[in-house]
């Protein structure tokens, strides 16, 4: 173990990998003295075990009702955080709506930055009217405030989880392609993009196996710090009724049935709305640890 | 001696119209954009428009009529062309559900909002702003990590819940506030009769005439939900208001102030503050633009009659052209913003003048 | 008695990386006359000037057995009373006037603002006595530059200003730190021969801080050879080419003579260090 360290902390490293593992060490040790990054880490852990392994521990079935016992306070035995106004257990249906958050956030993290880097990369590479005309569509998405255009998205496509994630993908591009874009202009003109281009490879070989890799880094910290964003704008969605359909258990659509008996049963809207806050939560103290470690100039110190 | 090079002419504002007529340009292209997004959006719509209107019966004559009387038998570039002229007239489109035109709607929704984002943005920037400022003069302190995390915790909540817990807390429980809406049914009342309408904002409008107890009532109902769009707001710009003014802070010219015995108030508040205002207006003007979107859902929330529940309401009844025409007016307005910080921009920060 | 004592520097940073170690044990003692401080990147010069004036933020700390300002403890001194020292009594130049002068501040407000604010002059006698200053730096259009803001400045022009600004309140101490580095070399020579004749009429201490072991051979009295937060050699200016330390020598010989041998210079020897 000591020697596994004191390898990883060789300040002369003898191979590209030893000196690429190092900096990773370095950068995990960083996150640690961070706490408020652990805190996040640790909510983005237990969000994906609580997704993973839901059936296990969740205590009811999210979607069983039971007219009995509707409306019941938190702390009512068997019911930790009380039952909602069709009886079904408040806990098990955030436990479960763990996966559908996590399925959507998922979903977008795949799509959005797939399409971002696809634009950004080729308006870099090209140049010249390619680019002009990218990035003016680029910054006519921008000017769009998001979730405005993703309601008149959903508005046209029809409600659904599938049709809410694309609404959100296609507000969500924009920023990825202006990072890739500034990635691209900086490796565009150096010297092994050169080479290889007078190997004979075609702008799409190399735009796909040169320039992406390059931009994939600084998109990645991008996606992780707009993933509480894009948890905001679907629980969003789904407190308008534009997400998910009733009865699956989706966060922003329960705090929405729970709106009716908010000054009577306040816990019905509260549970799922903390629920949201905790992972958006999480999600923003990581991007910001992240951040400061991974870009040394945004640094507190 | 050599001669010393002389400073620049002395016109300082002369590069700023050309850039502003440059902006305009830009702007306009923008706005184009915007308008071919809702209109291939519009086009798009499962829904026929037609249908809409003659209803399900209608015979193929009918159809085609009510096809040509709305220009949809024309080639889809001349729609485009039709629908930007008539966007450019202010003519959004005629509500199907009021059968009135969109625009005038929105212009009557729309002070609701201006009026609620506004007050927002002036308590998020008047209690964002020092926010910053302590956090960045003190790193690691106490207050610098409260700052960051009442910060984070603003940036992570959805603002629609905060809305609801506002409500149980301050009007449920303890009774402070008054709850939805912009007035009481009363007040609400006077309002309509008795007085002057002169810009929609009920704040303004009960202070010119006079009716403080209107004001006061209004001031009861828009205090929470600005207060809460002011959080949303404060967390972004006291996060943004620290991390330039800790760059600003380690910057040499601020030792020189130093040097020349500047107590540490005027330091910060002076030599720094005047170059953390250039990237801070472009921030405010920002968190504006945010929270006229943010009211979308805060205004289902609070019943306010803003160009969100215009918006949400049209929605539900599938009323497409109000719903883009409200897309449209918050696009407008967004870039509309987005310009008038970039002049703002140029206007504070001599380098950008030149 | 000395103008300036300084008895065991010592000047400490508390990074992530551990405690770092910028200036480990500096003394010296100034009168009215020049001293130079010389020494690479990194040898803890430019600390040493800050650490004068007591400028060095956290997390960086300063350390001493004395400091001493025209015999008051400045090392224990109160920040208000620093601030009275600063400006006043002690003034500093520094490298590039592109960021040493406030860029949203036009040059009238940068030099009239300790005037006015401090010594409470109107609107008036604070812009002549800047114009007057801008004078005795040889600017030739004072009241233009008054109104101009620093970015429309060359750097010659930028660092005479900053000179100015610093001499306004006659002070007894200038500390000098690579006063011409970002300057151009023709300009470099203009600047130093204001600020050396300034410094000489007013007989004011000068503290100047260079890594050019000529310049400051030229223009100082003394000279330190500070070498990795120490100093490591002491000599007048004028027996520099007796100097005993090997660094010293190591500096001396990387500079290229007139009429001496054409062969690559030879590097800085570390080893024997």
């Amino acid at each position: 173990m000591t020697a596994l360290r004191a390898w990883l902390s060789d300040p002369n490293p003898a191979s590209r990998r030893q000196a690429r593992l190092g900096q990773a060490w370095l950068a995990w040790q960083r996150i640690q003295r961070n706490r408020l990054a652990m805190a996040g880490l640790i909510i983005v852990a237990i969000l994906l075990l609580v997704a993973a392994f839901a059936p296990l521990i969740a205590p009811h079935d999210p979607l069983t009702q039971d007219l009995t016992r509707r409306l019941l306070p938190p702390g009512t035995p068997g019911n930790l955080l009380g039952t909602d106004d069709f009886g079904r257990d408040i806990l098990s249906r955030i436990i479960y709506g763990a996966r559908i958050t996590l399925y959507i956030i998922a979903l977008v993290a795949v799509t959005a930055p797939v399409l971002g880097l696809l634009i950004g990369t080729v308006a870099g590479y090209f140049g010249g009217w390619i680019d002009a005309i990218l990035m003016r569509v680029t910054d006519i998405f921008l000017a769009f405030p998001r979730l405005i255009l993703a309601l008149a998205l959903v508005a046209v496509l029809g409600p659904g989880i599938e049709n809410a994630v694309l609404a959100i993908a296609l507000t969500a591009w924009p920023p990825y392609a202006r990072v890739a874009r500034a990635e691209t202009l900086t490796v565009r003109s150096s010297d092994y993009i050169a080479a290889i281009r007078l190997q004979g490879a075609g702008a799409p070989r190399i735009i796909a196996g040169h320039v992406v890799p390059m931009c994939l880094p600084s998109v990645i910290i991008r996606v992780t710090l707009d993933m509480a964003g894009v948890i905001l704008i679907a629980a969003g969605l789904g407190f308008l009724g534009l997400g998910v359909l009733p009865p699956t258990p989706e966060w922003g659509l329960m705090i929405s049935s729970g709106r009716k008996y908010l000054f009577e049963q306040w816990w019905v809207a509260t549970m799922p709305g903390l629920a949201i806050f905790i992972v958006s939560l999480g999600f923003n103290l990581l991007g910001d640890g992240l951040r400061d470690v991974l870009d040394p100039r945004s640094a507190s110190r | 001696m050599t001669s010393t090079p002389a400073p620049p002419p002395r016109n300082r504002l002369l590069p700023v119209v050309t850039q502003i007529l440059l902006g305009l340009g830009t702007l306009a292209i923008t706005l184009l954009g915007l308008l071919l997004i809702t209109f291939v959006i519009a086009r798009v719509v499962p829904t026929d428009p037609v249908l809409s209107i003659v209803g399900e019966r209608a015979t193929e004559a009918q159809i085609a009529a009510i096809r040509e009387k709305l220009g949809l038998d024309l080639p889809l570039w001349q729609q485009f062309f039709i629908y930007v002229w008539d966007a450019m007239r202010g003519d959004l489109g005629t509500s199907i559900k009021t059968g009135a035109p969109v625009a005038s709607e929105i212009a009557r929704y729309f002070p609701a909002t201006l009026e609620l984002a506004t007050l927002g943005t002036i308590f998020g920037t008047l209690v964002g702003v020092p926010a910053g400022v302590l956090a960045a003069t003190r790193p690691g302190s106490i207050a610098d990590q409260i700052v960051r995390v009442v910060g984070l915790m603003g940036y992570s909540m959805p603002v629609f819940w905060l809305g609801l817990i506002g409500l149980l807390v301050f009007y449920g429980q303890l009774d402070w506030v008054s709850g939805p809406g912009r007035l009481d049914p009363t007040y609400d009342m006077m309002m309509e009769f008795t007085l002057t309408s002169y810009t929609g904002m009920i704040l303004i409008d009960s202070a010119l005439n006079g009716a403080w107890d209107v004001f006061g009532n209004a001031v009861s109902h828009i205090i929470l939900p600005a207060g809460l769009l002011g959080y949303v707001s404060m967390a972004y710009i006291s996060r943004m208001t620290r991390s330039f003014m800790m760059n600003e802070l380690g910057q040499e010219y601020i030792t020189t102030a130093r040097v020349k015995g500047m107590p540490e108030w005027r330091v910060v508040w002076v030599h720094a503050m005047k170059n953390v205002a250039v990237p801070l207006i472009t921030v405010i003007a920002l968190s504006y633009a945010y929270l006229l979107e943010g009211s979308v859902l805060t205004e289902t929330i609070f019943a306010w009659p803003g160009l969100g529940s215009y918006i949400t309401d049209a929605l539900f009844s599938a009323d497409m052209p109000a719903v883009l025409g409200g897309t449209v007016v918050v696009g407008v307005v967004f870039v509309t913003l987005n310009m008038a910080s970039d002049i703002l921009y140029r206007l504070v920060d001599p380098r950008a003048r030149t | 008695m000395s103008l300036l004592e300084v008895r065991n520097l010592r000047v400490t940073f508390d990074t992530e990386t551990g405690l770092v170690q910028a200036v480990r044990g500096v003394s010296f003692s100034l009168g009215h006359e020049r001293l130079g401080i010389v020494g690479e990147s990194g040898s803890g010069k430019t600390m040493t000037g800050r650490a004068v004036l007591r400028l060095i933020r956290p997390p960086g700390r300063i350390e001493a057995d004395a400091m001493t300002f025209d015999g008051q403890d400045i090392l224990h001194a109160s920040e208000r009373e620093m601030r009275a020292l600063r400006g006043k009594r002690i003034g500093m130049v520094m490298q590039d006037p592109k960021y040493s002068l406030n860029p949203v501040m036009t040059v009238g407000r940068q030099l009239t603002e300790g005037l006015r604010l401090r010594d409470g002059l109107g609107r008036a006698d604070a812009t002549a006595k800047a114009i007057a200053a801008l004078e005795a730096v040889q600017i030739r259009d004072p009241g233009r530059v008054m109104d101009a803001y620093p970015h429309e400045l060359s750097g010659g022009m930028g660092q005479r200003v900053m000179i100015a600004m610093m001499l306004i309140p006659e002070p007894e101490l200038l500390i000098a730190d690579e006063p011409t580095s970002a300057l151009d070399v023709t300009v470099q020579a203009e600047v130093l021969s204001i600020l050396d004749r300034l410094v000489r009429d007013r007989g004011m201490g000068l503290i100047f801080i260079s890594h050019d072991l000529r310049l400051v051979a030229r223009f100082c009295d003394r000279v330190l050879v500070m070498h990795k937060g120490l100093v490591v050699e002491e000599i007048a200016a004028s027996r520099l080419l007796d100097a005993k330390h090997p660094y010293t020598k190591g500096l001396l010989n990387c500079l290229p003579r007139i009429g001496g041998p054409r062969g690559p210079l030879p590097v800085l020897d570390r080893a024997g260090i």
